[in-house]
């Protein structure tokens, strides 16, 4: 599949902001965040403008952008629609969440019922986003049980790093948070690993064989393709990534985003303050990178079926 | 509305494309953009088209694949276009109701007006049918040209995909597929019919009929019979006799 900057930029940027939102509502509720109105506000609004900056970045590469706002109807068969609506309907409780916690200091019953339908509302739109790929049968690699789970994982890692960084400027030593996302982040990671290797391992879905159904007088190859040059489908679905760049890259996304991340976050959970601050953008720029090519990698590895026609063996 | 109609009509309308006959000739493609682009999905638009890198829309494309090796070998043309899936997941991905499936006759279609070219349906395809047409921003497709079968204005022969009216080997049929009694549905039956890539789930509409199997028994036979002459005249068979001493 191509891997479009936009729709990598979206999943990774707004699963970070959904991810701290999550953090901070659910550590600050249970005490071991303390939501001073400074620490809150700059978390809710990173947060915010990730997510923003990334719907908004969803809808740039649409044919008719002006018409977005159809995309809300079909929720009842559409993962696409589920999200956008999910992803609506999550900004009006964080909002009330960030006003009543930030305004009114005391932990007031409606602000907690408002920051725990915030949390589960930003997962919801993660796992919808997660669907979306998951659901697409003429996509081996992305018809996966993991698929889906792994965005969740990705969304709460990078979103603990996030929140762990903007802490960090406020002086709050990271302490048992870095320990909490060190552990997310290598979980998130190995989960990822155990997915290639399920990819890896898996059987052909569908052939050249079954694709023309000719596979009963033999071998099927492409002799002709039906045109000189490129088409849509080609263009869209036949990006091909070669194995060996594509196992390099692996490697790249596992050290940065898994490795180093969680050693910064160790260092920041051990170091004071200042240093504490360092190590902790540290581990948000290598979860960033990390990630992000990583995301690359689940458009560029993913092979669609219907490359089956125009010179894929399997996929 | 992008959920698959509750009931249905029992039809089935799609096409049956011969894989003995195809010669490869591309005129159903060709036929195909000529009606369309001025058709239902109007239209199918060309970038660049008299330059070195062409980009357009087209619904039905014909590949050629090789099948076997050696003698048992075959080239095989192989038009491929919508099937007009039972179960279509480029339907139900959709996020705005713009794709829908006809309840009546089951034809997929694309509402252009409602269309936000999220492209997300094309990634839903295992076959590739659908193109976006980058100029007008929307996804388009095969409309197994609701606007010949149903038109009244054209002769009742020219009802019928603009594909299959212009196929010079009559290799491909249309008809209604959910009716066992209908053309289509016995020669399927008779040529043994498939379906593309079953494993997806989306049962297609469409059936492709095999290639017949190539007998080759008469290669070398045919060879040395020609040789020996067989004119069907005892006199011509004795000069050629005589002269070949």
């Amino acid at each position: 599949m191509n891997p479009a900057y936009s729709v990598i930029f979206f999943t990774t940027a707004s699963g970070a902001g959904y991810g701290a939102v999550v953090w901070l509502v659910v550590l600050a509720l249970i005490g071991i965040v303390p939501l001073t109105p400074a620490l809150g506000l700059s978390v809710f609004a990173v947060s915010l403008a990730l997510i923003t900056a990334g719907l908004l970045s969803s809808t740039f590469h649409l044919g008719h952008p002006e018409r977005a706002w159809r995309a809300l109807s079909q929720w009842r068969s559409s993962w696409l629609s589920r999200e956008g609506i999910a992803a609506i309907a999550t900004y009006i409780p964080i909002l009330v969440f960030a006003i009543g916690s930030l305004l009114f200091a005391a932990q007031s019953f409606i602000w907690i019922w408002a920051g725990m339908i915030a949390a589960g509302l930003c997962l919801v739109t993660v796992a919808c986003t997660g669907m979306i790929y998951a659901s697409l049968r003429a996509i081996p690699y992305w018809y996966t049980p993991l698929v889906m789970p792994l965005y969740i994982g990705f969304s709460l890692s990078t979103g603990a790093v996030l929140l762990i960084a903007i802490a960090s400027i406020f002086w709050v030593t990271p302490g048992v948070l870095a320990w909490i996302a060190a552990v997310v982040t290598l979980a998130t990671w190995s989960a990822k690993m155990v997915y290639w290797r399920q990819i890896d391992g898996a059987s052909p879905v569908a052939t050249a064989e079954t694709a023309t159904g000719l596979g009963d007088i033999g071998t099927v190859r492409l002799l002709e393709s039906p045109h000189s040059s490129e088409n849509f489908v080609m263009r869209e679905m036949g990006y091909t990534i070669a194995r060996k760049h594509a196992k390099r890259l692996r490697k790249i996304a596992l050290v940065v985003g898994g490795v180093l991340t969680a050693a910064a976050l160790v260092v920041a959970g051990i170091l004071p303050a200042p240093l504490a601050t360092c190590a902790s953008f540290a581990a948000l720029i290598a979860t960033a990178v990390g990630t992000l090519v990583e995301r690359w990698l689940f458009f560029a590895e993913a092979r669609h079926a219907s490359s089956l026609y125009y010179g894929a063996t399997e996929v | 509305m992008t959920s698959l109609p509750a009931s249905n009509s029992g039809r089935k309308l799609g096409l049956v494309i011969d894989l003995d006959i195809c010669v490869g000739c591309h005129a159903c493609a060709v036929n195909c953009k000529e009606w369309n682009t001025g058709g239902h999905s109007a239209p199918l638009t060309d970038e660049n088209p008299y330059g070195a890198d062409p980009l357009g829309v087209w619904f039905n494309r014909v590949h050629s694949f090789e099948a076997g090796e050696g003698a048992s070998g075959r080239t095989v043309h192989f038009p491929r276009s919508c099937l007009h899936c039972e179960e279509p997941a480029c339907v139900t991905v959709c996020p705005t109701g713009a794709s829908y499936k006809r309840e009546a006759d089951g034809i997929v279609l694309v509402n252009a007006d409602s269309c936000i070219g999220c492209k997300l349906c094309s990634w839903a395809c295992p076959y590739g049918a659908r193109e976006y047409d980058y100029a007008d921003g929307v996804m388009k497709k095969c409309t197994l040209c609701i606007d010949r079968i149903e038109n009244q204005n054209l002769p009742e022969e020219d009802r019928v995909p603009a594909c299959v009216s212009t196929c010079p080997a009559s290799a491909r049929h249309f008809g209604d597929l959910g009716d066992p009694d209908s053309d289509v549905s016995k020669l399927v039956a008779k040529r043994d019919g498939y379906e593309l890539m079953p494993e997806m789930g989306m049962k297609p509409v469409n059936r492709y009929l095999p290639p017949r199997s190539a007998t080759r028994h008469d290669l070398p036979e045919t060879s040395t019979e020609t040789d020996t002459g067989g004119t069907g005249s005892v006199f011509l068979d004795w000069v050629d006799r005589m002269l070949s001493r």
